[in-house]
């Protein structure tokens, strides 16, 4: 029998397929080879099998069939077969599945083994895929191993620990002698993991916390020599010294010194201390800044170190490396509620942001910008807000628009100041902006009295310019439906439309193609209103009876006495008013003529959008002509089922 | 960290590494899901982005995209770090390494990983610490070695 094919020797034999199908082919063969190697219990090459296995798995091949011999190949004597087995148990075998269980004696007997590498394989599978049920099983061992003068040992032990913390919460008490004296340990992988360690308890639990307050003072001397020691080339990083460990250590604090004013003041020099030293031309040095900034921002720290902390990211943001302006914007984004001030004094870098050319940047500074927006800026922030809308990608637009939207309410310093704003965001991402943006906008223009006569001829006057963003459309229509008469009766500043023109241009909105059918609804109800207050009603009464199958868009008032909806194809002088409360979308009826003789019936569809859950009711007038005298007959609908509006 | 995945610029997985547990078709579905949002990534973009509930950290070292996830409270641009002293390590471990090292020796990726890294937080921050042990596991290896080059290969795989 032939020896299996090596490992190697697969690698680049499959590599030399040029076809997927190709591929599957020579793994299929020896797939097949594999598995009766594996019936046939070969202990020689299940190693090599096995690794195989893990090959062809990587390139997306089912390998579960390889499960059972990882098993064989941990509980092997050799190393090679260990080292083999726990690699394949991590990357085939997980916690749903039973067969893991059988893992658990093996560790066991791994993690007594008189090797320290075997411990070590033992110890690293735990850690990284050990089932609730194994790290109650082995807990014990692992306590056993964190106790150990071998720091090899003991600093793999701790990350179990957190391993097993993690899945069996209620395993943290049994941890707690071992950590006494961790933190004197001089190795720096052993401190390394037991701050990591220390750290997963004490935000674990409560008690913890209290109990681990005490480690403050030697934590900031640990840090302390850290910086202060010359240069060490075991753990050296650009001139810092352990600088992983240096982060940990500042999150440990962080944990400590959070709602504790004895333990945030124990820490205070010291983080200025790094905050002020740390070498800031590397990523590395910046990542420990970083963390520095996030401790100080989070413990009771001194409000000088806090205004220092806030200045670091000042300086960040005009770091030329993007990823250390990324950080900088997400953590002011954080801090801007509690340090308001602090962070406004770098409003103008924030807002330079915005040109940058990365998006996660320009997100960031975007929100910021908007979260920094107050009565005393708004002028000028509104100004870099709106051109970045101008000229932002396509994603931005809606969150900004709205953003634009928001802040004007809060701080407009004038009524026409805010028309104008929105006018300006309608022309130049009037598409963009969000539906419910409509009927808010026109219960804003509603309230502004005085300014009904500016923003409709504002309005008409975007009209001409542009009919293809439709919620300026639709609110332009709306607006010269009810306040068509200013527009025509000179009461604006420039020279006034005359009706006929005004009723061209809300025609066209008809006919275009560039209209939605819901533009439409507002165009054509636009022209109805028109015909209560300008004089060329014929002309109206002809549009109507063209159009009149169109769906109409009206608002009813929440009044319950007026609450009724009046529709009729022949019109009279009655007047819509316009609220809120209701959205109505009447669809086309399903015939233009009432069959004779109770022959048939005519159904329309009203569609209601009632989102304050009114109650519902409809009066209807029907006026027709019977022998030739016009008849009228009124009828009204109160009983809709409650569910229909609740 | 949750997980940390090796891909070439054309979307091959070279190794996967995950802290969490999570069946095979998630591990899957996750891993075509982020390669091809990494992939989509600009140079001139930022290494971090917000995916799904995690922050992802990824660099491109010559060929190969090293993409960590990790969770809110971890600090980006020390997991910047983290994935080039990884970097480092395997550099030193195969002399000069390339794309080509890491696939006909994945194995052996996987090992130093496993020095380097624990659950996903750094056991070891001394880089002489973790290739000395590297070493002596090698040569604990049972099977007549062949040398090549800058490591061991031992005969039975």
């Amino acid at each position: 029998m032939p020896a299996p094919i090596r490992l190697r020797e697969l690698i680049r034999t499959i590599r030399t397929a040029r076809t997927q199908a190709e591929e599957r082919e020579m793994i299929q063969k020896e797939c097949a080879a594999i598995r009766s190697s594996f019936r046939e219990e070969d202990n020689t090459y299940r190693c090599r099998n096995v690794a195989k296995l893990l090959y062809m798995h990587m390139l997306g091949y089912p390998a579960h069939f390889g499960q059972l011999e990882c098993l064989k190949l941990i509980a092997s004597q050799k190393f090679t077969d260990k080292r083999i087995g726990y690699l394949g148990a991590m990357l085939l075998l997980d916690e749903r599945q039973d067969v893991h269980l059988l893992m658990t004696n093996c560790i066991k007997n791994d993690l007594n083994h008189s090797t320290q590498y075997v411990q070590g394989l033992a110890l690293c599978t735990l850690g990284c895929m050990g089932s609730s049920e194994m790290c109650r099983d082995l807990a014990g061992e692992v306590e056993k191993l964190l106790k150990t003068s071998n720091s090899y040992l003991r600093k793999k032990a701790a990350l179990c620990a957190v391993h097993v913390i993690r899945k069996v919460p209620e395993l943290m008490e049994m941890f707690l002698p071992a950590t006494k004296n961790l933190l004197s340990e001089k190795n720096h992988g052993v401190l390394h993991t037991s701050v990591v360690l220390l750290t997963e308890m004490c935000e674990r639990s409560p008690d913890m916390l209290a109990h681990f307050r005490k480690l403050v003072p030697q934590l900031v001397r640990i840090l302390k020599n850290l910086i202060m020691s010359g240069y060490s080339p075991e753990h050296d990083v650009s001139g810092i010294s352990d600088p992983f460990l240096q982060v940990r250590i500042l999150r440990l604090l962080r944990i400590l010194g959070r709602s504790d004013d004895d333990s945030s003041e124990a820490m205070n020099d010291i983080l200025a201390q790094v905050a002020t030293n740390t070498e800031t031309s590397k990523n590395v040095g910046n990542a420990i800044l970083y963390e520095t900034v996030l401790t100080i921002m989070d413990i009771k720290s001194e409000s000088g170190l806090r205004v220092l902390a806030i200045n670091i990211l000042g300086r960040f943001l005009l770091n030329n490396d993007k990823n250390i302006r990324y950080v900088a914007l997400t953590s002011l984004l954080k801090t801007v509620q509690t340090d308001h001030n602090a962070v406004q004094r770098h409003r103008s870098t924030i807002v330079d942001c915005l040109k940058d050319l990365d998006v996660s940047i320009k997100r960031r500074a975007m929100e910021l910008s908007f979260a920094l927006v107050n009565g005393n800026n708004i002028r000028g922030m509104m100004k870099e807000l709106l051109y970045f809308l101008d000229s932002c990608d396509p994603e931005f637009k809606a969150d900004c628009a709205s953003g634009v939207f928001l802040a004007a309410e809060k701080y407009a310093p004038s009524k026409r100041w805010h028309i104008d704003t929105i006018m300006r965001v309608l022309t130049t991402a009037g598409s963009y902006v969000r539906d419910d943006s409509v009927p808010n906008l026109i219960q804003l223009i509603t309230n502004s009295v005085e300014m009904h006569a500016y923003t409709v001829q504002r309005l008409y006057k975007a009209l001409l310019d542009d009919i293809s963003q439709q919620p300026l459309v639709q609110v332009a229509s709306w607006c010269i439906g009810e306040y068509g008469d200013l527009l025509v009766s000179g009461q604006c500043e420039e020279e006034e439309p005359i009706q006929d023109e005004v009723l061209d241009v809300l025609e066209g909105l008809l006919v275009s193609n560039l209209s939605t059918p819901v533009t439409r609804g507002y165009s054509l109800t636009a022209i109805m209103k028109l015909s209560t207050r300008f004089t060329s009603v014929n002309r109206i009464k002809k549009v109507v009876s063209i159009y009149g199958s169109t769906s109409l868009i009206l608002y009813c008032c929440n009044d319950p006495i007026s609450s009724w909806i009046s529709f009729n194809f022949h019109l009279t002088e009655c007047p819509l008013s316009v609220c809120q409360t209701f959205q109505l979308q009447l669809l086309s009826p399903s015939s233009n003529v009432v069959p004779a003789l109770n022959q048939g019936t005519v159904t329309q569809v009203i569609r209601v959008l009632n989102p304050q859950k009114q109650q519902l009711r409809m009066r209807i007038k029907l006026t027709y002509t019977l022998k030739g005298s016009p008849v009228q007959d009124l009828a009204e609908v109160n009983n809709f089922p409650p569910q229909s509006w609740q | 960290m949750q997980f940390m995945l090796l891909f070439s610029r054309q979307g091959k997985l070279r190794l996967q590494k995950w802290y969490v547990p999570l069946c095979d078709k998630e591990k899957k579905k996750i891993t075509r899901e982020l390669v091809q949002t990494v992939l989509a990534r600009k140079p001139k973009m930022c290494s971090f982005l917000e995916w799904r509930d995690l922050k992802i950290v990824y660099k491109r070292y010559a060929s190969l995209y090293f993409c960590c996830a990790i969770e809110d409270q971890d600090n980006e641009l020390i997991t910047l770090e983290i994935i080039h002293r990884y970097v480092e390590l395997l550099d030193k471990y195969f002399g000069s390494v390339c794309e080509l090292d890491i696939i006909f020796n994945f194995e052996k990726a996987y090992f130093i990983l496993d020095e380097f890294l624990l659950g996903g937080e750094a056991q070891e921050t001394s880089k002489k610490n973790v290739l000395k042990a590297i070493e002596q596991a090698d040569l604990l290896q049972e099977c007549k070695t062949e040398k090549h080059e800058s490591f061991v290969n031992p005969s039975c795989i």
